[in-house]
């Protein structure tokens, strides 16, 4: 340890309640952090995760221009060939294929105009949750050819049930009328009213016929185990669809950009409260070394007049600084880690934390993100703030007038 | 060539309507290894003229030079450097920094003046039992007697054998017996090291050791002999 170092610590000592007081504010403030931004991520990975979840997966192949502008004739040839390609790049990751389009659906005594996705019965489960959220009735199986599985709220509004018929009117890729009766065999209940009201599934099969899709699909979605793992899995699935210009692959950013948009807004005013909370502390850190620098006047007046520069009284300064805000980065980091390690073991909910549930379908529980950049981020700006604080106390030193100060007491 | 040369040193403070005259023309020449004693009552302007020649503050009027250098022209920065190198300061009291060593005390100014690490420790070990702090080079200042924090200031001021010494009523804080080992200690690094003294006094004891005594009184010298009795 440098001399200059030594003398550091041991100045910060000399009043030690001072700067235990002054360490427990960083203390409290970086705990706090810790926990704050480690369940805030957490939540952003739960909501992104169980948004992507539910049904459009955490990457999608589709046709350029199909998400801007979803029409069926911008489609994927061979869609179910390409997705087998997929499932052998991409061996972790399930693969769906499907096809979508407009119809108007009719009961007996109603009409709406809905979307009408084709699926696989059998690959649907691993890139979407609406097929275990089917309430009554059941979800579409392989042998399946006439079904249909709606959401719960467009069964109430057609005043249907399981076992119904319902009339699809649409028109197929090629410009042709397209029409099909199918049975009601299921209805889900997502907890997404746009999905219950207005959207409703079949086997690709015969939407493919029905539609006159010859082969043909609207997109491919895939998910991953974890948001961790999407961008290997996009890199991978790039080169599957290399060869067809035609088509691109987005991931969950490009197919939600909502998502993204409700997360920077939040993280907004979450960084507004902190930045409040970083700027007390680092007055408290203002005060303190304020204090300590005027009284030791003296002792730096006779230091200066030995011929030791302001600059080398001003480093003092700041390394005293820095290694309070150490101490209470390390004990503060350390506490934030053991609070933060309890929750994301049991599971963190808070009064009011149903309704963000609800909008954005998840579950009761939040666990934190326990991740070297959100331990780190918030006393990492403490730490910095705190060294901002001291500059000015620092700065003063260079007016020092060693004649002036050794005359005060 | 003299080492040091003062000529019409002025310099007036003013508290709050009074306009004080610290220095009214003061005017000396300092040789190489002397050893004098500046004595005059309270307020004649005895640590104005120290801190004048260690360039501490700003004259009003009149020049200074060190070995032809001209103190009162150089700029804050050289200024520190001058005092870092050629100039060692003992002050009357609270010299030391509180949370070091007495060692490190002396250590402290050699890192600052560049000396490298293995040199620093040796010099202050010797400079320590030079001074006579044999085996208290690891107490704190206020582990240590007022006549042992004086030493230890001494040590710092000489360890890298400045061309001058300026003290600052030194044994102002001190005992008898203190004050009379302090001046002892004086008088031997300055015969032995050719180590020029400056110190500013009330005390008569101290003055006794004095080569040439010089009386100030209102800013002005008002004597200034050679004493043969040392
Ligand atoms: N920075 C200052 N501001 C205002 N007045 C000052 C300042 N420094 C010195 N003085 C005044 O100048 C005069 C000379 O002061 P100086 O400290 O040089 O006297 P001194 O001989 O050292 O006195 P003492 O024996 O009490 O230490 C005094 O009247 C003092 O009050
Ligand atoms: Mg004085």
């Amino acid at each position: 340890m440098t001399l200059t170092l030594r003398m550091a610590w041991r100045n910060i000592w000399r009043h030690s309640r001072r700067t235990w007081l002054t360490a427990t504010a960083m203390i409290f403030s970086n705990v706090l952090l810790v926990f704050m931004i480690a369940l805030q991520f957490g939540s952003y990975d739960m909501m992104i995760d169980n948004t992507l979840k539910l049904f459009s997966g955490h990457l999608q192949v589709q046709a350029e221009g199909y998400q801007d502008n979803p029409k069926l004739r911008s489609s994927i040839a061979d869609v179910r060939s390409l997705a087998a390609e997929l499932r052998t790049a991409l061996p972790e990751a399930r693969v769906a294929p499907r096809a979508a389009g407009f119809a108007l659906v009719s009961s007996e005594d109603r009409t709406f105009g809905i979307e009408v996705v084709g699926v696989e019965p059998a690959s649907e489960p691993g890139v979407s949750t609406i097929p275990g959220m089917v309430t009554a009735g059941r979800y579409l199986e392989e042998a399946d050819s006439a079904a249909i599985v709606i959401g719960a709220a467009m069964a109430r509004n057609l005043k249907v049930g399981t076992g119904d018929e319902l009339t699809l009117l649409g028109s197929g890729r090629d410009g042709s009328f397209a029409a099909g009766i199918v049975t009601v065999v299921g209805t889900f209940d997502s907890g997404s009213s746009d999905m219950d009201r207005a959207l409703a599934e079949v086997p690709l099969p015969w939407f493919q016929d029905t539609f006159a899709m010859r082969g043909h699909g609207n997109s491919i979605a895939v998910a991953v185990d974890q948001l961790g793992a999407v961008a290997d899995a996009r890199a991978a699935a790039a080169t599957v669809i290399n060869d067809r210009d035609d088509l691109v692959v987005l991931d969950w950013n490009a197919l939600h950009p909502g998502l993204r948009q409700a997360i920077q807004a939040d993280l907004s005013s979450a960084w507004f409260m902190y930045g409040v909370l970083i700027i007390l502390v680092g007055f408290s850190v203002l005060n303190t070394q304020l204090m300590s620098v005027l009284e030791r006047t003296r002792e730096f007046g006779v230091i200066t007049a030995l011929g030791v520069r302001p600059r080398r009284l001003a480093s003092l300064v700041m390394q005293e600084t820095a290694l309070m805000a150490l101490v209470g980065m390390a004990v503060g980091l350390f506490l934030g880690w053991l609070v933060t390690l309890y929750f994301h073991v049991h599971g963190f909910s808070y009064p009011g934390m149903e309704e963000l549930a609800e909008r954005f379908n998840l579950p009761g529980e939040m666990y934190p993100s326990i991740t070297f950049g959100t331990m780190i981020l918030g006393p990492g700006v403490v730490f910095l703030f705190c060294l901002l604080a001291a500059v000015y106390p620092a700065l003063r030193l260079f007016r020092l007038h060693p004649v002036d100060a050794m005359r005060t007491v | 060539m003299p080492n040091i040369l003062c000529n019409d040193l002025c310099k007036t403070y003013r508290q709050g309507d009074a306009v004080i005259k610290a220095l009214d023309h003061v005017t000396l020449e300092i040789e190489p290894g002397d050893f004098i004693c500046l004595s005059g009552p309270s307020g004649s302007g005895k640590t104005t003229l120290l801190n004048m020649i260690g360039g501490l503050d700003e004259l009003d009027r009149g020049e200074i030079s060190i070995d032809g250098q001209r103190v009162d022209q150089l700029s804050k920065g050289p200024l520190a450097d001058l005092r870092l190198h050629h100039i060692g300061f003992v002050f009357q009291a609270y010299n030391l920094i509180p949370v070091l060593s007495a060692r490190e005390n002396v250590e402290f100014v050699m890192q600052v003046q560049g000396v490298p690490a293995r040199e620093r420790r040796r010099k202050s070990m010797a400079i320590l039992k030079e001074v006579g702090l044999d085996g208290l080079e690891d107490r704190r200042p206020a582990q240590l007697s007022g006549g042992q924090q004086q030493r230890v200031a001494v040590a710092r001021a000489i360890v890298s054998q400045p061309k001058l010494v300026l003290a600052d009523e030194p044994t102002a804080n001190l005992d008898s017996v203190s004050a009379t080992h302090l001046m002892e200690l004086f008088r031997e690094l300055n015969q032995n090291h050719g180590v020029t003294f400056l110190i500013s006094t009330h005390d008569e004891r101290v003055m006794r050791y004095a080569r040439r005594l010089i009386r100030m009184q209102d800013g002005k010298v008002i004597s200034d002999e050679i004493q043969k009795s040392v």
